[in-house]
């Protein structure tokens, strides 16, 4: 049980589950961030509250709250 | 929302955001534009002409971009009607997908969309020069070969590829099959494939053509998009019934039919796009490199505040001597009409109805067109949604979204473009309560009222210190209605316009170089709206203004001692330069009189009850009223009140004397430091401009929100002036 935040900042990882409401874990699996997709955490931003996450070559930004509600598991880069 | 001509060729152009679809668009039709309106949506809809060596002269749709076509609000149900032609859209003819080749699968997404549909289509694969640093490769031929339409590799900034294009898109109107493959992909679970079925059969008969697959598109969108709180339109009752139905007896089973449309389209995506691309994606390793420092919490924040300075300096500094240059134009036009006509009515029309009321609309024009070119560069180099990165958790904190802090931002120009600027967000509700505060912001025409008020009421620095209360006081003024404008919005957002706090998701696109063509169309375009949408209406209210302030001419029993003086005036022995003096006191008297008991007059009388515990007389009444047309209108009617217009002289600084001198019928002073606060934080917080009661109108499409919008800001106007005046009354200052 990893949530995306807990990556390290640089490193990859597969996404396993979405959490939140409906219309935004569509939205995410419409612009590729699927289970069983592989991602990149780009930077985590602690003071704003961002994260930001490379997938399938597009940037993605998150609430970090937000993005505690995805599950990942951490893989090699 | 037909197409111009009936029977006239119809091409949508349809892609992800920040996808060169814009400048494609620019590109094909040139200064052919139009813009018009979505019916009952505040959507602007773009279309242009271009001519096909073999068609002829058709007509392109630029489609607002997204990602998807699944839908939640009536906006982005846009898409899926104009490019299917669901009712009461038109169907396109083809459609032009434009796909961006560096971020491709995401892309094709879309375009794997558009395909189900049956719709005939062409891919433009828009390939920016980056690519080849980067040594990544689509191939166009691969790409054709999987999707089953023509592929054709363009480069919309540059303008590359466009006959190819056009070529294309002439091969599939002759033969529209040659654009229209069929689905891509199969849907091999035979539990979604009822729920399919099941959907397919409520779809109402409008939606129906026959085609089985396109109808199945149809159904896999209602799936995907209809909810509990979605707000599409013209959604049947049974439709929704159906796709409900079926979401929960999948949610039964715990199958997420979302996913499995969607990861469905994926799985063939990842597929192809491997064979069609060389080498695999990386990140753009540029911008990637330049977010690290402009998203980085000190340096990133630091930048923000850099550029927004810079923002703040164009707009109010270099954009001042146009401002005189236009205002002392329209000056130059009315002395020279006075010359060279008589005096009276028409005149008096001209002058000051007509040329003052184009002039204060005029006026504002060169800082909201640099605004926009300003907004315009940010958003076409991808920097606007760092600025949402950034700002998102401050805004947050006040139920705000991260993308209102540039229409918040932009009311410190003018709150019309602010209130327009708000179309960059998703929700409804998120739009609305941005809507409701923004004109709190200090505007640009409160600027030429406090400056006013400042220097006529408060002492300059001087020599005596180096703190300058003048300027101190308007630095003042700008913190305090930002301030009061996220309260307001904070309170807002927990009483009246609640709301889920809706998740963020920004796409971070790389950085470009802006492009002027882009950015010089948008700020023309959004020009020609301020002028129609605003302009109309200041230039009505001055008008309006003007017969309030002329009419009634002076009754016989006013005008008569004053014609009685004048004659007398005529008749004594005296010099020319003191009877010169003698008549034009007795002129200004007349002036005086006669905008008393004017209906401006009247209605200034009529509200100074309500408006004395503020500490106003009902000379300020009238100005209050005036500047309903728009703020700075205060300034013009405070003169024209106080006949500082007439004789030799700077208008500005002999206001400012003559407020000093005014006297109340007790002999003390009407302007005391404490009236000119008092009358400072009215003209902060009260909503008198209506244009930007108009533009909240056309925006939300109804009155409710405008009015709600003038109630609250006068009340809370009037509630803070009361406090400030009383209360300073209470402490002894007089």
């Amino acid at each position: 049980m990893t949530p995306l935040t807990s990556l390290p900042p640089g490193g990859c990882g597969r996404l396993l589950s979405l959490g939140g409401e409906r219309s935004f874990r569509r939205r995410l699996m419409e612009l590729g961030l699927l289970p069983g997709t592989e991602f990149r955490l780009v930077r985590l931003v602690h003071v704003g509250g961002m994260v930001e996450v490379e997938v399938r070559g597009c940037h993605i930004s998150l609430r970090m709250s937000e993005a505690e509600q995805i599950e990942v598991e951490a893989i090699a880069p | 929302m037909s197409n111009l001509n009936e029977g006239s060729i119809l091409i949508a152009l349809a892609g992800n955001p920040n996808t060169g679809k814009t400048s494609l668009f620019n590109r094909l039709t040139n200064t052919h534009q139009r813009v018009g309106n979505y019916p009952g949506i505040t959507v602007d809809r773009h279309s242009g002409n271009f001519e096909l060596p073999k068609a002829g002269e058709v007509e392109v749709l630029d489609i607002p971009g997204n990602y998807s076509l699944s839908a939640r609000s009536a906006e982005e149900q846009i898409a899926i009607g104009a490019l299917s032609g669901l009712p009461p859209y038109p169907a396109p003819d083809v459609v032009v997908l434009v796909v961006d080749a560096s971020q491709l699968a995401r892309n094709l997404y879309l375009a794997l969309q558009v395909i189900e549909l049956e719709q005939p289509a062409v891919v433009a694969l828009n390939m920016v020069d980056m690519l080849d640093d980067e040594g990544r490769e689509v191939s166009p031929h691969a790409l054709e070969q999987a999707l089953g339409v023509p592929v054709i590799a363009i480069n919309a900034r540059e303008g590359d590829g466009l006959e190819d294009l056009k070529a294309a898109l002439d091969r599939v109107l002759a033969q529209p099959e040659k654009g229209t493959p069929g689905a891509r992909w199969a849907h091999e679970d035979p539990l979604l494939q009822a729920d399919l079925l099941a959907v397919h059969r409520a779809l109402p008969e409008s939606w129906k053509d026959g085609r089985a697959h396109r109808e199945e598109a149809l159904a896999a969108w209602a799936l995907l998009s209809l909810g509990d709180d979605d707000e599409l339109q013209r959604v049947p009752d049974d439709l929704r019934a159906a796709v409900a139905h079926r979401r929960r007896l999948a949610a039964g089973s715990g199958r997420d039919i979302d996913e499995q449309l969607i990861s469905a389209r994926y799985e063939w995506i990842d597929k192809h796009v491997a064979a069609a691309t060389r080498h695999p994606n990386r990140s753009s390793a540029w911008s990637e490199r330049a977010d690290a420092l402009l998203l980085h919490p000190v340096v990133g924040f630091a930048a923000l505040i850099f550029i927004m300075g810079f923002l703040f300096q164009t707009l109010f500094s270099w954009s001042g001597p146009l401002i005189e240059w236009i205002d002392s134009g329209f000056g130059s036009v009315s002395a020279w009409i006075v010359t060279v006509m008589p005096e009276g009515t028409l005149r008096s029309f001209l002058t000051e109805g007509l040329i003052a009321g184009t002039g204060s609309v005029l006026v504002f024009f060169p800082q909201i067109m640099l605004l926009f070119a300003l907004l315009g560069l940010m958003e076409d180099s991808g920097y606007m949604s760092r600025v949402a990165f950034l700002m998102d958790r401050i805004m947050r904190a006040v139920g705000l979204h991260g993308r209102a802090f540039i229409p918040m931002l932009s009311g410190y120009a003018c709150a019309i473009p602010a209130v327009m600027a708000t179309r960059t967000m998703e929700r409804r509700r998120d739009r609305l309560l941005t809507m409701m505060v923004v004109p709190l912001m200090s505007c640009a025409a409160r600027l030429p009222v406090y400056t006013l008020i400042i220097g006529a009421l408060f002492p300059t620095g001087g020599d005596t210190g180096w703190i300058d209360v003048q300027g101190l006081l308007l630095v003042g003024m700008y913190l305090f209605s930002t301030i009061i404008a996220l309260v307001a919005a904070g309170v807002l957002s927990r009483t009246l316009i609640k709301g889920p706090n809706v998740p963020l998701i920004l796409e971070l696109p790389p950085y470009r170089l802006p492009q002027a063509r882009v950015v010089g169309r948008m700020v023309f375009q959004k020009g020609r709206v301020f002028v129609t949408e605003a302009g109309t209406v200041i230039l009505a209210c001055t008008v309006g203004l003007w017969l309030l302030s002329d009419y009634p001419g002076l009754s016989d029993a006013h005008a008569q001692p004053l014609d009685a003086r004048l004659a007398a005036l005529e008749q004594a022995e005296l010099d020319p330069a003191t009877r010169a003096v003698a008549t034009t006191e007795i002129q200004r008297e007349r002036g005086a009189l006669q905008r008393e008991h004017s209906w401006a007059g009247k209605l200034g009388h009529t509200i100074e009850p309500a408006i004395a515990p503020l500490g106003f007389d009902w000379k300020i009444g009238v100005g209050l009223i005036g500047s309903l047309a728009a703020r700075e209108v205060f300034v013009a009617t405070m003169a024209v009140v106080y006949g500082a217009g007439e004789g030799e002289g700077a208008t500005l600084s002999k206001l400012r004397k003559k407020m000093r001198e005014e006297k109340r019928s007790d002999g003390a002073p009407v302007y005391t430091p404490l009236v000119g606060l008092s009358l400072l934080v009215f003209f902060a917080l009260a909503c008198q401009c209506l244009s930007t009661v108009a533009v909240v109108k056309r925006e939300t499409g109804t009155w409710r929100w405008p009015f709600f919008m003038l109630g609250y800001m006068t009340v809370l106007a009037w509630v803070a002036s009361f406090a400030v005046y009383q209360g300073g009354m209470a402490l002894g200052f007089h």
